[in-house]
């Protein structure tokens, strides 16, 4: 069964898709930044997991680049390989303070990009000389048009989408597959201050099962839920001159 | 507090108030699978208890008739299942639980330690504070299915005599009554038996037939006439006199494999109701209480009646108590239904009785304290930042 070593493995989505691989007889590996988080979520895999699945975790802030490639290592110890990696961490900034401090702005460019660029590059190069296995790493609708309501996220998003892309190209060829997953809104602890109506806000183990199944299809690009696709081909394809004067 | 809203009444509502959702509290702590004892978050569902443990050989020691409800829940109304009389109460079970006060502070009770708090939290309706986590311990089983029997009896006293054969030899034991019976077969109905089976059947996983009630229907389609057809057809259907193999899932959960069956009742809804009276007044209070149904012409298809055996409820408000009981759902038909729940309410109060909270959206105050004298010593632990649309309501007037 599949060895699967989740990034931000305390996010809600990464949480439930945890369990939904885990009742597949999968063997998981999680890293978080919260250590009591991170093992209440193991108590909770390890009892759903059978004998021979392994369940195994790692604290670390994932800022911290430099500590990738030593993460990646535990991981593939512990469960003796990997052919999955989960890349789930992030935040939502707070727009109009980005808006009022660089420093803030490039703290959450590094969290929603560069350590994930990072992690994409480290398993890259971990999967292609085996010439297998799949990178997943969520990304957004966000990332698909810079809005003045969220464009830091967005650029961040966006950025991991495009780097994904090359990505992926790089490694057809090489039987390592590279999934985009591009969820709208999820009803977790990141939106907790929305006000979560109507049929546009998803649950958290909907996302989980479309990554699931898309790993399984090793899909390329997955908007979750489907409709998203076409909401955001209408957004992307309105003029420059007409979408600067909307408020979205 | 809500755990899964599968409380009939207000015991899970708060009014104008905050109503804090215990259903996120979805983990799994602890199982051991040696000793059957399981651990886990108070929002987790006794449906996901049991996919979790049936395919390693346990069960849970008392179940309700849904699985859709959260162990939180389960506890705070002390929920009873169709083996009262050999398991006693869901609480009975509870080996420990956490509760989360609005102060902070953290208290792990057991029958035991701390054990004033254990028994105002276990029945303590969600008012005592947040149960974080409990501890259970879970009953073996050889497989999935269950041998079960079913047979008719034409009357009540027909109902008590088969109750005191069947109860010595059977875990699981449940009457449907037909509510609309009058004279001679007043209190008639069939009787179901069960047992887990104790050969291992090749445990192929059970898909249950899943059928829902799509929209809600314009007007209640349980009225007199479609009751009396459907309950003399359910009464008099042929029954094997043998012993049938059946999954667990049809025999203790029927209404959950159809989605959303409230719908039947229309826009104005239903009420349950269900009220428990002792043994000593028993027999003559469930005669009358059946009379005055049956005289009225209301209630429903879904009517049910069970014995409680002598097994201690650990919680100070708990519900369950030697005596029978009688559940009941009416189609809300306004001041008619209201008045007839008013001299039931006489009845109960009369033979020393009580409602059940997790059935209720209308006890006088009065009749919920005869009903539960412990709930002034109760009151002591109520955490004072909590509260809910019941509890208001029965501590008014
Ligand atoms: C079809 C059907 C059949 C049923 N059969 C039975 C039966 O056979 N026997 C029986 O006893 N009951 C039965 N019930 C009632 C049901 O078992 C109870 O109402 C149960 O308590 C519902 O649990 P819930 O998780 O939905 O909680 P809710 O209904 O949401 O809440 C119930 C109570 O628990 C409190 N609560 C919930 N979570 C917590 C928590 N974490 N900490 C503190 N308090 C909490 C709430 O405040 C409330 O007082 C049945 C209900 C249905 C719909
Ligand atoms: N929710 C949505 O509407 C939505 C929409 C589109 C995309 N997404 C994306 O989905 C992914 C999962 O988010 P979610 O919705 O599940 O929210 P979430 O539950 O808040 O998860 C975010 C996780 O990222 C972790 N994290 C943040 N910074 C970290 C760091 N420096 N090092 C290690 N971990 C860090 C957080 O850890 P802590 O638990 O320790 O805080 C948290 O577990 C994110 O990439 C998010 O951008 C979400």
């Amino acid at each position: 069964m599949k060895r699967i070593v989740i990034f931000g493995g305390t996010s809600a989505i990464a949480e439930c898709a945890a369990r939904l691989w885990v009742a597949r007889g999968c063997s998981v590996f999680l890293v978080g930044r919260n250590a009591e988080k991170v093992e209440a979520i193991c108590d909770d895999l390890r009892v759903r997991a059978g004998p021979s699945q392994k369940i195994g975790s790692a604290v670390a802030d994932l800022n911290d680049h430099e500590k990738h490639a030593a993460l990646v290592k535990s991981a593939e110890d512990e469960l003796g390989g990997l052919d999955v990696a989960l890349i789930a961490h992030g935040s939502l900034p707070n727009q109009t303070e980005c808006e009022k401090s660089v420093a803030q702005t490039l703290a959450e460019i590094n969290t929603n990009a560069l350590s994930v660029l990072s992690l994409l590059t480290v398993m890259a190069n971990y999967f292609e000389p085996r010439g297998n296995g799949a990178i997943v790493a969520i990304s957004s609708v966000a990332g698909d048009r810079g809005r003045k309501s969220n464009y830091v996220y967005g650029a961040a998003k966006g950025l991991v989408t495009l780097f994904m892309q090359g990505l992926r190209n790089r490694l057809a060829a090489k039987g390592v597959v590279v999934v985009t997953i591009k969820p709208g809104f999820v009803d977790t602890p990141m939106t907790k201050d929305f006000e979560k109506k109507g049929f546009l806000w998803a649950k958290p183990e909907t996302i989980a099962a479309g990554i699931v199944q898309a790993e399984e299809r090793r899909s390329d690009v997955v908007y979750l839920p489907w409709f998203w696709r076409y909401i955001m081909l209408i957004i992307r394809h309105i003029p420059e001159r007409i979408f600067k004067r909307l408020s979205l | 507090m809500y755990g899964n809203g599968r409380s009939y009444g207000d015991v899970c509502q708060n009014s104008s108030a905050t109503l804090l959702f215990a259903r996120g509290l979805n983990r799994f702590i602890q199982f051991d699978g040696s000793t059957g004892v399981l651990r886990c978050e108070a929002g987790v569902l006794l449906s996901e208890v049991l996919d979790l443990v049936v395919p390693r050989g346990w069960f849970l020691s008392v179940t309700p008739g849904t699985k859709f409800v959260t162990v939180g829940g389960a506890i705070a109304n002390d929920v009873h299942g169709k083996n009262h009389h050999r398991a006693g109460s869901f609480g009975c079970h509870v080996r420990a639980l956490e509760l989360l006060r609005s102060d902070g502070s953290r208290i792990t009770c057991t029958p035991t330690v701390n054990s004033e708090w254990f028994a105002a939290t276990v029945g303590g309706l969600g008012l005592t504070g947040l149960i974080t986590w409990a501890e259970i311990q879970l009953i073996p089983i050889a497989s999935a299915y269950m041998t079960t029997e079913a047979h008719r009896f034409r009357n009540l006293d027909e109902f008590w005599s088969l109750g005191e054969k069947y109860e010595q030899q059977f875990s699981y034991t449940v009457a449907w009554v037909d509510c609309l019976a009058v004279g001679r077969s007043l209190g008639r109905g069939v009787y179901f038996i069960g047992e887990h089976a104790a050969e291992k059947k090749p445990s192929s996983s059970y898909r249950s037939k899943h059928r829902s009630v799509p929209i809600e229907l314009p007007i209640s389609i349980v009225n007199h006439a479609s009751l009396a057809l459907f309950n003399a057809l359910y009464y008099n259907r042929p029954l094997s006199a043998q012993s049938k193999l059946e999954h667990y899932e049809p025999f203790f959960y029927p209404l959950d494999s159809i989605d959303k069956w409230n719908r039947i009742y229309g826009p104005k809804g239903f009420y349950q109701y269900q009220c428990v009276l002792p043994f000593a007044n028993g027999k003559d209070g469930m005669e009358t209480i059946l009379k005055l149904i049956g005289q009225s012409g209301q209630g429903s298809f879904l009517a049910v009646l069970k014995t409680f055996g002598n097994i201690r409820s650990p919680g100070m408000l708990s519900f369950p108590r030697p005596g029978i009981t009688l559940a009941l759902d009416f189609p809300n038909k306004g001041e008619a239904t209201h008045r007839l729940f008013s001299k039931l309410d006489q009845v109960v109060a009369d033979s020393g009785g009580a409602l059940y909270p997790a059935k209720d959206a209308r006890m006088p105050g009065e009749l919920f304290r005869s009903g539960f004298p412990a709930w002034a010593e109760f009151e002591k632990y109520c955490d004072p930042k909590f509260s809910s649309s019941f509890w208001r309501r029965v501590m008014k007037d």
